[in-house]
C-alpha cells in the first residue's frame, strides 16, 4: 500500500484523528463535545499553518513526489476546455510518459504537453513512472513545431523525476534528442510558459523546460541532479538527501532567488493534492495573464528576448589580469605532450 | 549516483612506475600502463604517438594544451576570455576549496579552453574540455566560455571545432550549472542559422549534461575511438535494469552504429580530418 502520509505531517494527522473519534463519540452518545471540538480545530489549524509555514526544502520535494499529487492529464483536465490529446512521435512510437495535444484555455486555442506519471502503480507502469524516452521528448517538439506552425502558444507541464535511464533509451540517442529539443524550442517562434508543477528533474526536465515565462508550484523543485545522486556523489552516502535538498538550493523560492523563475505559485493549505480545483484555478489565471502578455509580442522579438533570456544565467567572476603562461605553452607544439606526459584521469562530476 | 570515477573502474586508471633498474639507464625514464592492455611503454614513445597505445591503441585523455598542441597550426593560438572564473554561486559545500585545489593542481583557470587558431591554414574558433579540471564539469563559467565562442564564430562566419569531454553539468552551481545547457544549446542554434559550420569531437568521456547540449548539436559529429558517450552513467542503468550492461555498451563505436555520430577518427588523422572539412566548408565567392 502507498503511504499517502508524510513523515512530518503525522503529528496533524493524529489530530485529525481525534477530532473525529471526539465527532463520532458526540454523535454516538448525544454527548455536545461542540467546544473541545472548536478548540481542537483550532490547534489542527494552528499546527498545519506552523508545519507548511515551514517547510524544509526535503519536505517540499516529498511534497512533489507524493502520490496523490495532481498529474499534467489532471491540471489538463481541470485547467482547459475541449482537450484533444495528439499521440505519437511519427518515428517509432507513442510514448506514455508525454502527453500533449490541443485545447482551448479561456477561449483560446493553445498547444498543450506535459511529463506524465501514473496515478496507480498499473498507469505507472503504462507510463514508465513518467519517465520518456527519445519518442517522448521527439513526440513534445512535434506539437510544439505544429504549434508554431499555426500560430498557438504553448503551455508545458514539467512534473518528471528525470529522463528514462535505459539501455534502449541510450540507443536511440537520449542525449542527442534532449539537446536538440532544447536547441528547437529556444528558437520556436510562438510563445511557451512553462509550469514546473513537481519535479524539475536535471536534463529530463528542461528538454521541454525552456520558454519565455517560467511558473513554478510553491511546493515543486527544480535541480541539476535528485538529492540522492547528490549525496551519493558528495557523501557516498546516498540516504542523506535530506542534507543534499538543503545544498542544492532547489525549491521554488530559490529558483527565484536564482532568477530562474518569473513566479511562485501559491499552493493550497496543506499542498496541491489537498485542493486540486484550488490548485488548478490559481494555475489557470497565471496561465492566462502570462499568454495575454505574451501574445503581443511579435515572434521574432520573443525569440530574441528568450535567448537573453537564457544568456544571462550564469554567475562568474572575471579576474583582472589574466594568467600568462597557457597560451604559451599551448603554442609550443608537440613538444608539450612529451613535457606533461598522458593526463590523469581525476575529478568527479555529477552524471 | 555513484561517484565518477566509479564508473571506469579498472578502465581508466593510468599508473606511472619507475623500475629503479630502468631508472638508472633513464633519468628521466618515466613509464606508462596502458590502462587497457596492460603494456608498459616509454612515456616519450607513448607521447611522440599522441597517447595512443602503440599495442592497442587505446586513447588516452589529453590535457587541453596537449589538444591544441596537436591540432592547430603552431604558433596560431590565441585564448579568449581566459579571465572567466567560477564564482560559488550557491555556496555549495567545500566548492571554494575545491577549485582553489584544482587549480593549482591543473594549472587551468576552468574546465573548458577557447580561443581560435588555424587548422591547416583554415582559421577556425576552438574549444577544449579538460577531464582533469573536476570531471570537464559544465558550470556558469564553461557555459559563459563556450556561448561566447558560439558568439563570435557566428559574428564573425568562422567555424568552431569543439572538443567535448564531460563529466556533465557541475554539481555544485546547483541548477545554474544546469541551465547552461539551454544557454550553450541556444547559442548553437544561432549559430546555425547564420550558416557556420561547427564540427563537434567526442573525447573520452562525453556524457550527460555536455552530451544533451552543445556536443550533440555540431553539423559533423566526430568520436575518438573508443571515447565513452552516453547521457545516463552505467552504474545508474545498471541499478535502474538490474542486468549488467553489454561490453562496448556506450562506446563510440556503439554511438557510431546507432546513427548518433558522423564517423570515428584515429588521433593521429584528426587534424588531417578537420582540415579537410574546413577546406570543403571554405565560403566561396562566386562571381555574379
Amino acid at each position: 500500500m502507498i503511504n499517502l502520509t508524510l513523515d512530518f505531517e503525522k503529528p496533524l494527522v493524529e489530530l485529525e484523528k481525534r477530532i473525529e473519534e471526539l465527532r463520532n463519540f458526540s454523535r454516538e452518545k448525544e454527548i455536545d463535545l461542540s467546544e473541545e471540538i472548536a478548540t481542537l480545530e483550532k490547534k489542527a489549524e494552528m499546527l498545519r499553518r506552523e508545519i507548511f509555514d515551514n517547510l524544509t526544502p526535503w519536505q517540499r520535494v516529498q511534497i512533489a513526489r507524493h502520490p496523490r499529487r495532481p498529474t499534467t492529464l489532471d491540471y489538463i483536465g481541470l485547467i482547459f476546455d475541449d482537450f484533444i490529446e495528439l499521440h505519437g512521435d511519427r518515428v517509432f512510437r507513442d510514448d506514455g510518459a508525454i502527453v500533449g495535444g490541443i485545447a482551448s484555455l479561456g477561449g483560446r486555442p493553445v498547444t498543450v504537453v506535459g511529463t506524465q506519471k501514473g496515478r496507480d502503480t498499473k498507469e505507472n507502469l503504462a507510463r514508465n513512472f513518467g519517465m520518456p524516452h527519445p519518442e517522448g521528448y521527439r513526440k513534445a517538439l512535434r506539437l510544439m513545431k505544429q504549434a508554431e506552425k499555426f500560430h498557438r502558444p504553448v503551455v508545458s507541464f514539467v512534473d518528471v523525476v528525470g529522463a528514462y535511464p535505459g539501455v534502449e533509451a541510450e540507443e536511440r540517442g537520449q542525449g542527442q534528442i534532449i539537446a536538440r529539443n532544447i536547441e528547437q524550442i529556444s528558437r520556436l517562434a510562438t510563445c511557451i510558459v512553462v509550469v514546473i508543477t513537481g519535479e524539475g528533474g536535471s536534463g529530463g526536465a528542461l528538454a521541454i523546460g525552456v520558454g519565455d515565462r517560467l511558473l513554478m508550484l510553491e511546493n515543486a523543485y527544480f535541480s541539476v541532479i535528485s538529492p540522492e545522486g547528490c549525496a551519493a556523489i558528495l557523501w557516498k552516502d546516498g540516504s542523506r538527501a535530506q542534507e543534499a535538498a538543503d545544498v542544492l538550493k532547489l525549491t521554488a523560492p530559490d529558483m527565484k532567488r536564482l532568477g530562474i523563475v518569473d513566479e511562485v505559485l501559491p499552493e493550497p493549505l496543506g499542498a496541491a493534492h489537498k485542493d486540486r480545483e484550488g490548485m488548478a484555478r490559481i494555475i489557470k489565471d497565471a496561465l492566462i495573464r502570462s499568454i495575454d502578455e505574451l501574445s503581443g509580442i511579435p515572434p521574432r522579438r520573443l525569440v530574441e528576448r528568450r535567448y537573453v533570456r537564457l544568456r544571462r544565467i550564469g554567475e562568474f567572476m572575471i579576474r583582472e589580469a589574466a594568467q600568462e603562461g597557457f597560451a604559451e605553452a599551448a603554442s609550443a607544439g608537440g613538444d608539450v605532450l612529451r613535457a606533461t606526459g598522458p593526463a590523469g584521469p581525476k575529478g568527479e562530476a555529477k552524471r | 549516483m555513484p561517484p565518477f570515477k566509479d564508473l571506469f573502474k579498472g578502465k581508466q586508471k593510468y599508473v606511472t612506475v619507475k623500475p629503479t633498474s630502468i631508472q638508472t639507464e633513464q633519468p628521466d625514464g618515466l613509464w606508462t600502463k596502458c590502462t587497457q592492455c596492460g603494456q608498459l611503454t616509454y612515456t616519450r614513445e607513448l607521447a611522440h604517438n599522441l597517447l595512443v597505445c602503440h599495442k592497442c591503441g587505446f586513447h588516452f585523455k589529453l590535457s587541453a594544451a596537449q589538444r591544441l598542441a596537436i591540432t592547430l597550426d603552431e604558433g596560431s593560438f590565441v585564448e579568449f576570455d581566459s579571465n572567466l572564473v567560477s564564482a560559488d554561486p550557491i555556496e555549495f559545500p567545500g566548492y571554494a576549496a575545491k577549485l582553489e585545489k584544482t587549480r593549482q593542481a591543473t594549472g587551468l583557470e576552468e574546465a573548458v579552453v577557447t580561443g581560435q587558431g588555424t587548422i591547416g591554414g583554415y582559421p577556425v574558433m576552438i574549444g577544449v574540455m579538460d577531464f582533469s579540471f573536476i570531471g570537464a564539469s559544465m558550470g556558469s563559467v564553461v557555459g559563459e566560455k563556450v556561448a561566447r565562442l558560439f558568439e563570435r564564430a557566428t559574428r564573425q562566419h568562422v567555424p568552431v571545432v569543439m572538443f567535448c569531454a564531460s563529466g556533465g553539468a557541475r554539481m555544485q552551481e546547483g541548477v545554474l550549472s544546469l541551465m547552461q545547457m539551454a544557454k550553450t544549446s541556444a547559442a548553437c542554434a544561432r549559430l546555425s542559422e547564420a550558416g557556420v559550420l561547427y564540427v563537434s569531437v567526442l573525447t573520452n568521456p562525453t556524457t550527460a549534461g555536455v552530451l544533451a547540449s552543445f556536443a550533440s548539436l555540431g553539423d559533423i559529429i566526430i568520436a575518438e575511438p573508443g571515447a565513452l558517450v552516453g547521457f545516463t552513467g552505467q552504474r545508474v542503468i545498471e541499478e535502474t535494469i538490474r542486468q549488467k550492461l553489454p561490453p562496448g555498451f556506450q562506446s563510440a563505436e556503439f554511438v557510431l552504429e546507432h546513427g548518433m555520430i558522423d564517423m570515428i577518427v584515429e588521433r593521429r588523422d584528426m587534424k588531417k580530418t578537420l582540415a579537410s572539412l574546413l577546406a570543403l566548408h571554405e565560403r566561396r565567392h562566386e562571381a555574379g
